[in-house]
């Protein structure tokens, strides 16, 4: 299906990040945003507000973070595609609505423009140290999709993207920006609708009597519904069968569990996105992602000037993680290299499905600004040493 | 050996079945709870109003009250503690042609969502909020809640309360609430009609139901059981239609005031955002209508 036109702004523009964000969730086919104030996100919603009467839609300011991370899934409920923005303190507070998204399986998106924590931190400057927690911020197992944009213009589609895959899958997808990439002002180009593809809802073609609210599909994903339309089904975010009704019991737990994270398993691999180049005769691989890939692709040119055989590899979805990826790019490299800008998170991640086969070399930073390239420089001429 | 007092013709039908998930009963409440009392006032109240039920929603949080949603036969949301409002407002503005109700206790609403409560009375949202106040947190075994009244013995106080309780009625007229009425598992006929009257009220409409938890608070505070609670909210209970909220404070034995406080006109929600993006906007604002992204 194609973008309806009512919601996309095609031309060339000169945008924010945060703004351009904005314009992947119209183009995408969200007419609902519920949001609370903070920096440096709050531009998405503030665009959203000034957007959507002429588009047709609704924006509240909420009360909370609460509040907006739970009033953006009654929406969906209720047939709209929603998200919700935030950033650091109102992330932490969105926590619980991550895993009510995943456990009822409502595609939503959480945007959250990651600036440096802990706590209050440094409300206008840049960081990614909200890496795991978007991977665990709730409790419990489950499964959720996280991508990284690290330009404008990427803030752009990858909204859409993860709208189509929040629906495809449906579960919540996290849109991670960074503050630098939310606040850098440059070209975005916004298609023409008809060039924009959108996965529309399943709803389900099931009469109310046939009808069960979890039962799977083949991909392991369940067909929606809608409050309104006559099927009278229960959503519930305790452990529930596949009527949606609770069911306390471990056989319910282990199917239910396991399908939440195993529906996403071809993120692992085949459909992992991502940005590799220089790959083939690379003896040093750099991940990154966000805004520190663009720094490490200065780090990466450097070295290239200097004959150091240096690939790059880029997450966009950050999770599910590309394990397979890393495995067979470790068994071929001496090391990988990755500057982040935290102490260290997705480095693990690296480590860990790297399984030994290369160096892992991490580049930590605790945020506040990005990377000198010549840091990273520094560990990539480490790394062939 | 039991026997029957009165002759129930083998075909006869409970007029409330149609509105409740038989396939899930017996339901988890106690005896002598008067959580189901109020339910089957509210499949009355359903039964009465005549309304399509495809179109009405409920949502609850999470309590013994919280799982009246479950029980009920209709598009249901069993959402997380204390957040029943704010996800009925996203349903509600995602779909407006809908009848959204929630159902929740008075921790669920009072407490930990509070603050949903009143900004959503300040919205004079769409909501009617249905609050069964057992005057305590049962389902997680009968601690003290904001509504639990001075010198009552609960697992949190045991040497009593000593906190002031919020008056439930007042907070939410001087939030800005449409409707606001408060009667006990007693007043099962009034109840009813109340409930029904919501139905037909547009904004923010709020009605509390002084309901006992034989098992966590009268029991631990030796008030009897279900049916010594209900010979008690019989006298002590007062009607006073159009009484000053301020004047419907509760104690642990004293009077009750019940009936119908508040029935105001204010513009809702959709009322205000459309005069006011026609205002600022005329003919560029797009009126939102029920959204079905499956199919734009
Ligand atoms: C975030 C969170 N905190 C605490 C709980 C535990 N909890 C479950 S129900 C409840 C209190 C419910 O009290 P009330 O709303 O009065 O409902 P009742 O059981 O009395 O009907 C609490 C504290 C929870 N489920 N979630
Ligand atoms: S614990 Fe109290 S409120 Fe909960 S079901 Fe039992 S009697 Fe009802
Ligand atoms: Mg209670």
């Amino acid at each position: 299906m194609h973008a309806d036109p009512r919601g996309v702004l095609t031309g060339v523009h000169f945008l924010d990040g945060d703004h351009a964000c904005c314009e992947g969730t119209l183009a995408a086919g969200a007419r609902f945003a519920a949001g609370y104030p903070i920096t440096p996100s709050t531009e998405v919603v503030e665009r959203f507000a000034w957007r959507i009467p002429t588009v047709g839609g609704v924006f509240i300011q909420m009360e909370d973070e609460l509040a907006a991370s739970i009033t953006m899934q009654g929406a969906v409920w209720g047939g709209a595609k929603a998200f919700t923005v935030t950033s650091g303190p109102g992330f932490s507070l969105m926590m619980e609505h991550i895993g009510y998204a995943a456990v009822t399986e409502t595609p939503c998106v959480f945007v959250n423009v990651q600036r440096g924590g802990p706590s209050t931190g440094l409300p206008t400057l840049p960081a990614q140290a909200d890496m795991m927690q978007a991977k665990w911020g709730s409790h419990g197992d489950y499964g959720i999709i996280a991508l990284c944009p690290n330009s404008p213009q990427e803030c752009f589609d990858l909204t859409i993207t993860g709208f189509n895959l929040a629906e495809e899958f449906r579960v919540p997808v996290m849109l991670m920006l960074d503050e630098c990439v939310g606040h850098m002002t440059e070209k975005v180009v916004i298609p023409e609708p008809d060039q924009i593809e959108i996965t529309p809802r399943r709803y389900t073609k099931k009469t109310p009597e046939e009808f069960r609210l979890f039962e799977p599909r083949e991909d392991k994903v369940p067909d929606m519904v809608k409050a309104g339309d006559g099927y009278h089904f229960h959503v519930t975010g305790l452990t529930h069968d596949e009527r949606g009704y609770p069911s306390m019991t471990v056989d319910t737990q282990d199917k239910m569990v396991n399908r939440l994270q195993d529906k996403l398993k071809p993120f692992t691999n085949g459909r992992a996105i991502f940005e590799a180049a220089d790959l083939e005769d690379a003896e040093v691989v750099v991940v990154s992602y966000g805004i520190t890939s663009r720094v490490a692709q200065r780090a990466i040119e450097m070295a290239r000037a200097k004959g150091i055989k240096v690939g790059k590899f880029r997450l966009i979805t950050a999770w599910p993680f590309p394990e397979q990826h890393i495995r067979d790019i470790a068994a071929k490299v001496k090391a990988l290299v990755v500057p982040e800008l935290n102490l260290g998170q997705m480095v693990r991640e690296v480590e860990r499905s790297a399984g030994g086969a290369a160096k892992v070399i991490g580049v930590p930073h605790a945020g506040g600004t990005v990377h000198n390239p010549e840091v990273i420089l520094k560990a990539i001429e480490e790394a062939v040493r | 050996m039991s026997e029957c007092l009165v002759d129930i013709p083998a075909d006869a039908i409970n007029p409330v079945e149609p509105y409740l998930r038989s396939e899930r009963i017996p339901h988890i409440w106690c005896p002598g709870c008067g959580i189901g009392t109020t339910v089957n006032c509210f499949a009355r109240a359903l039964d009465e109003s005549k309304l399509d039920l495809n179109k009405v929603a409920i949502v609850s949080g999470i309590g013994c009250t919280g799982r009246v949603a479950g029980y009920a036969a209709l598009d249901s949301f069993h959402t997380t503690h204390g957040r029943a409002i704010p996800f009925a407002t996203g349903l509600k503005l995602a779909n407006p042609e809908l009848q959204v109700v929630v159902y929740s206790g008075d921790g669920d609403l009072f407490a930990i969502g509070g603050n949903h409560f009143i900004h959503a009375a300040r919205r004079n949202m769409d909501l009617k909020v249905i609050c069964v106040n057992n005057l305590t947190y049962a389902m997680t075994g009968g601690q003290t809640g904001p509504a639990t009244p001075d010198h009552v013995i609960s697992t949190t106080s045991p040497y009593g309360v000593f906190e002031p309780a919020f008056n439930l009625v007042q907070l939410a007229e001087a939030a800005g609430a449409a409707y606001v009425a408060r009667w006990t598992t007693f007043h099962v006929k009034q109840l009813a009609r109340s409930m029904e009257e919501v139905m037909k009220k547009r904004g923010f409409c709020f009605i509390e139901i002084i309901s006992p938890c034989p098992t966590l608070y009268q029991r631990r505070n030796k008030m009897g059981d279900g049916l010594d609670t209900m010979k008690f909210y019989k006298q002590v209970s007062k009607i006073r239609n159009g009484a000053p909220t301020s004047e419907c404070g509760l104690t642990k034995s004293g009077e009750i005031v019940v009936g119908k406080f508040v029935d105001r006109d204010r513009p809702g929600y959709f009322e205000m955002l459309n005069a006011q993006m026609t205002e600022t906007l005329g003919d560029r604002y797009v009126i939102p209508e029920a959204s079905s992204c499956g199919d734009c």
